[in-house]
């Protein structure tokens, strides 16, 4: 929407009002229609179909934080898009990845995106990493009405604490309930089973590489067992999305780093299918 | 009681139009030029805290001159229609002629309104393109008006003479640390004729730089970075100009984190 569609053309008050650095808060107040959770929703029987992104995992190593994401989205039993990015850039120091519906996913995190860099460019100065978590959990709080009907939109946040000097990982349930997890962290329809992988997998002393190679083996894991994930496309050379946050910033392995990875691991499925074996005891 | 004094319109304007000039004349200068990749802001400012030269959007940055409460409200003004406008419609759609645009109603709506007080402030709106000849520099003195600048451009207190002193010297492809010597230069001439010398704690220096990587070509040249530019001013040009280049590349493609790092430490 314009800025000056109303009398003189000159910014409007509430541009020039002084207070917060909240591009939500100036929303809500000059442009509430754009704010995704303020739209009514009309009644629906059943749940709506739409594309629904899946699987999403973090881990962290000493150092930093690795979040990824498979490439599908599926609506019911087909699917809907084999190539779709659930992961993304929330800022330089941080990144959200979304499970849920897709569409409403991308517009949030678009927000999210542009509320951190809003504060960062009013203020001078980045918000904390708890900060941002704190930010995301409001906006999932006003998603609440539509998760109620259907359209649910789950994140998984992770970012590098400058200030503590080490990667962190913040889960939300659907009503924006937000917790911190230790070591490694999955959402979506594909998290059961990706746990249960890192699980075996993660240790406290993975280096970044060895992190990268266990979120792709979490990944491949939950394909393995859930329909709605999928594993890397070594066909088509679609591979999971995999990004590194470290003191350097953020940064997303390139397809040839990815691929390497998601080869060497299928190579390792070749002979022994279920992955690698922990230790009994 | 008494009835007031006529005051004729062309009086009342000129009034307000010297009041606005007073104010910003008592601040110190701005400097803004054109270099082979992009754009470099360069202003007198001791202090770490109150920025003269901010971001605004990807390729679009703000200078002022004059008030700081009043630029200040402008430039939170300038952020927040940049970002309404970039999620309404998409970032490329963000530009420096609109945002001067919107500046100018603003500014020139307050300038002749009665009932306000004119702004002591005057404004640089500058938008690095893909090349030199795409840069986009606009000059908003306090009454609205809008002025499309080239090359160089100078507000504040003193700026005819430092802005002609500019125009002389300035030329087309500079590298980065010319056009930084140059502004120095041009900033530590007093308006009787005498030098100073500007310290790098003194200055307050950010570029638009199109090579960035990054989608925001804003940066802050702060500390090391700043002192190390200023030196090579002795150097002779090419070579400083190369370790200039080869370390700006460094500190942008293989760790981009540095970058912001610096600049959150504003």
């Amino acid at each position: 929407m314009e800025a000056n569609t109303r009398s003189t053309g000159r910014l409007p008050a509430a541009f020039l009002t002084p207070g917060s650095s909240s591009f939500m808060d100036f929303l809500s107040e000059h442009a509430p229609e754009q704010l995704p959770g303020n739209r009514p929703l009309p009644p629906v029987k059943g749940a709506v179909e739409a594309p629904h992104g899946t699987t999403i995992v973090a881990v962290t190593f000493p150092g930093g934080v690795v979040l990824a994401g498979d490439r599908r989205a599926t609506m019911g039993n087909m699917i809907a898009q084999r190539d779709i990015e659930k992961v993304f850039p929330a800022d330089e120091y941080s990144a959200v990845g979304i499970a849920g519906t897709a569409g409403l996913a991308v517009e949030m995190v678009r927000l999210f995106q542009l509320e951190l860099e809003h504060f960062e460019k009013v203020e001078g100065t980045q918000l904390s990493l708890e900060g941002k978590a704190n930010r995301l959990s409001t906006m999932i709080r006003g998603n609440l009405g539509m998760a109620m009907q259907g359209l649910a939109v789950i994140p998984l946040f992770a970012g590098y604490d400058v200030d503590r000097g080490r990667g962190r990982i913040f889960s939300y349930d659907v009503t924006g309930g937000r917790s911190e997890e230790q070591g490694f962290a999955a959402v979506g329809s594909g998290s059961v089973f990706a746990r249960g992988s890192l699980k075996k997998l993660h240790r406290d002393d993975l280096g970044e590489r060895q992190a990268a190679t266990a979120v792709v083996q979490a990944l491949y894991d939950a394909a393995d067992d859930d329909s709605a994930t999928g594993g890397p496309d070594l066909v088509r050379r679609i591979y999971p999305v995999v990004t590194v946050i470290t003191e350097d910033g953020f940064r997303r392995l390139t397809e040839e780093e990815v691929a390497e990875i998601a080869r060497s691991v299928h190579d390792g499925r070749l002979q022994s299918p279920n992955g690698p074996q922990a230790p009994v005891l | 009681m008494s009835t007031p004094f006529y005051v004729s319109p062309q009086q009342a304007m000129a009034d307000r139009a010297e009041y606005a000039r007073k104010g910003i004349a008592r601040g110190r200068s701005v400097v803004v030029l054109q270099y082979a990749d992009g754009i470099v802001f360069v202003a007198e400012n001791p202090s770490r805290a109150l920025h003269k030269v901010s971001e605004i959007y990807d390729r679009i940055a703000f200078a002022a001159v004059g008030k700081y409460n009043e630029f200040e409200n402008l430039r939170i003004g300038g952020v927040r229609y940049a970002d309404l406008r970039g999620y309404t419609y998409a970032r490329t759609d963000v530009t420096a002629r609109g945002l001067a645009n919107v500046y100018a109603q603003t500014l020139g709506t307050i300038f002749s309104s009665a009932a306000e007080k004119p702004y002591e402030v005057e404004l640089i709106v500058a938008e690095v393109g893909e090349g030199p000849e795409d840069d986009q520099i606009y000059r908003l003195p306090h009454d609205g008006s809008i002025v499309d600048e080239h090359g160089s451009v100078a507000v504040g207190g003193n700026s005819d003479q430092i802005g002609s002193y500019l125009e002389q010297r300035h030329r087309d492809g500079m590298t980065l640390a010319e056009a930084l010597k140059l502004a120095v230069e041009s900033l530590s001439r007093d308006s009787n004729g005498g030098e100073r010398t500007l310290t790098a704690d003194q200055l307050e220096v950010a570029v638009l730089d199109r090579t960035r990587p990054q989608q925001r070509k804003f940066k802050r040249v702060l500390g090391r970075q700043l002192s190390r530019l200023l030196e090579e001013e002795g150097a002779s040009a090419p070579s400083g100009d190369s370790s200039e280049e080869s370390s700006g590349e460094s500190s942008g493609g293989a760790s981009s984190g540095e970058a912001s790092a610096s600049d959150s430490e504003e």
